[in-house]
């Protein structure tokens, strides 16, 4: 096995810009890692290696022509719930296997822009509803730092890709926790933006309000790069932030004195792992030493935040998947049909799988006569208050800080028959989707089993970076980052 | 306060799963039964909260209204729209008839 699938990077960048070492070579080695481990994690559905190794012979000749550009050459998977032309996506379903997207999503035709060599397509539960890539339609991902784990989700197969040195970074996509929490889970970094920072157009919509891509890397400063490249306005998304987007790679530095950090103690509630618990409040301190304040806040509606989640983001989803029909694009149901109706019936109730059943269910029902005010308007409500948590603690602090997940990788099988408990393994990450603000995870920490454990630091709309530098320093100071799985 | 029913009958769930256009076999409907109920079960904590004066969050950010320069642009090519289609002839999608 080569080590420059184990290069971070921004430090793959400076070996490609020195000429020490070429994008086929650097590409080569990761495909080499994929085939010598992907048997055993099962990061990805698609591999591209041959227009991978394509795209690096060209990145190559652009740099042998003095050319360069932020990710020249440099291989990275993506999540499958994201269009990539000519390449298969599936998000996960079997309702979408064969389907083919026409079209680039915005920011994959702004990674391609910025030299990026695209090496496949990563594993996801279905639709990127779940927690731990169990509802992918094809199988489940498994954890690099333990393969009788899961690797969280949904964006599982990117956060196991990245953890186990099969890309140099990975594109996820975070709705209530899909980012993040199999980052925490898998030992890597992983970012949620600002709502809007980054442009949802090719992205297969799951829920709108909430949705948004964001980078999974080995560090902060991988994440910094990843998001500078995918962020911006938009036309072709309306809801994309007109803001111009920072350099958050020139704004790193390793001076955190006087921020001011909020430390709310619902984060540190019964059913967080001790753990989780210890290496968070460790971490806390190792801020603390480097000159910061921790100060405490209150999010007082944070108990809720799963009740709203799991009203808003089905109802939103039971509107988004009801394209599938089997007419235009997908699956389609075999034999004859009495209606219409039937048509669409058996196309899906064969198409979906359990998860995306229920959750369609459960947002029709929301959104259902007699219902919609009990439940999706009240979560909607609800959903303000959770935002005005938020309000109220960043006018005294900079940055929120907090566990990003209760607990370390459980095992696989362990929670897919209580659909509940799986949702709880998202309890710390809901509430910044719904307020649409950032959030990192950065790893902070193992348990006495050797897995991975994530701290989250969430900061105001737009402030990301503010919270790539408070990674960052936390992330110099102690060197977690560093440690790999051994597969 | 909006008093909400926190267990859904087996009638109840055929009737979402019909008005969502899943096709869902007998077994299923009692699993979703229950699962459906323990999950409205636990979110109904929610209307313990007064929200009578909150207004909803419709979108977290400040814009609207967003408009665009009206200029005309390329379109998908018919062949590519109809590509991914489970049956296609002569520029549009075929489906099975239905009586």
């Amino acid at each position: 096995m080569s080590d420059l699938c184990d290069l971070t990077l921004h430090e793959a960048l400076s070996a490609l810009r020195c000429g020490d070492i070429t994008s086929v070579a650097l590409t080569q080695a990761v495909l080499e890692r994929i085939l010598a481990v992907d048997n055993d994690i099962r990061a990805y559905l698609t591999l591209t290696p041959e227009a991978a190794l394509e795209q690096a012979e060209a990145a190559d000749a652009a740099r042998a022509a003095s050319q360069d550009a932020p990710l020249l050459g440099i291989p990275i998977a993506l999540k499958d719930n994201i269009s990539t032309q000519g390449i298969e996506t599936t998000a996960g379903s079997k309702i979408l296997a064969g389907y083919v997207p026409p079209y680039d999503a915005a920011i994959v035709r702004k990674l391609k822009a910025a030299g990026a060599i695209i090496l496949g397509k990563t594993n996801l539960d279905e639709f990127a509803m779940g927690s731990s890539t169990e509802n992918s339609a094809f199988f489940p991902t498994r954890n690099p730092w333990d393969v009788t784990r899961v690797p969280g989700g949904s964006s599982g197969g990117s956060a196991a890709a990245v953890a186990a040195g099969e890309a140099l970074a990975a594109v996820g996509t975070d709705t209530g926790g899909s980012v993040r929490q199999p980052a925490a889970l898998c030992g890597v970094v992983g970012v949620r933006p600002t709502y809007g920072r980054c442009s949802r157009y090719g992205l297969v919509a799951f829920a709108s309000s909430l949705d948004q891509p964001g980078p999974l890397t080995r560090d902060v400063t991988d994440a910094a790069l990843l998001l500078h490249v995918m962020a911006g306005r938009d036309p072709q998304d309306g809801t994309t932030w007109p803001a111009p987007v920072p350099d958050y790679v020139a704004a790193l530095s390793l001076d955190v004195k006087g921020l001011r950090i909020g430390v709310p103690h619902e984060y540190f509630a019964a059913g967080l792992q001790p753990a989780v618990e210890r290496s968070v409040r460790e971490a806390l301190q190792v801020f603390v030493a480097l000159g910061a304040e921790l100060v405490d806040v209150h999010l007082p509606h944070t108990d809720y935040a799963l009740s709203t989640y799991y009203l808003v983001a089905p109802a939103e989803a039971s509107a988004n998947l009801a394209r599938y029909d089997g007419v235009r694009y997908g699956y389609r149901a075999d034999g004859s049909f009495e209606t219409i109706g039937d048509l669409y019936a058996r196309t899906r109730g064969a198409g979906f799988g359990p998860e995306v059943q229920r959750r369609i269910m459960l947002g029709t029902y929301c959104l259902s006569a007699g219902y919609y005010d009990a439940y999706y308007l009240k979560a909607q409500k609800v959903r303000t208050l959770i935002k005005g948590d938020f309000d109220a603690a960043f006018a005294d602090v900079d940055l929120i800080a907090g566990p990003t997940s209760p607990g370390t990788a459980f095992r696989l099988g362990e929670r897919t028959a209580d659909p509940l408990q799986m949702y709880l393994a998202d309890i710390f990450t809901l509430s910044q989707a719904l307020a649409g603000i950032p959030a990192i995870s950065v790893p902070c920490g193992f348990d006495a089993d050797g897995l991975p454990i994530g701290l989250q630091l969430a900061a105001p709309a737009l402030h990301e970076a503010r919270m790539f530098q408070a990674a960052f320093a936390y992330e110099q100071a102690t060197g977690w980052w560093m440690r790999r799985p051994e597969i | 306060m909006i008093t909400t029913p926190t267990t859904l009958t087996r009638d109840d769930v055929a009737h979402i799963a019909a008005l969502a256009h899943l096709d869902v076999g007998e077994a299923e409907l009692t699993l979703y039964q229950e699962q459906l109920s323990a999950i409205l079960d636990y979110a109904a904590r929610l209307q313990t909260l007064d929200t009578d004066a909150i207004p909803p969050t419709a979108s977290v950010l400040p814009l609207r209204t967003v408009l665009r320069e009206d200029e005309p642009s390329s379109t998908l090519p018919t062949e590519d729209a109809l590509a991914n289609a489970p049956a296609a002839r002569d520029n549009c999608f075929v489906v099975p008839p239905v009586r």
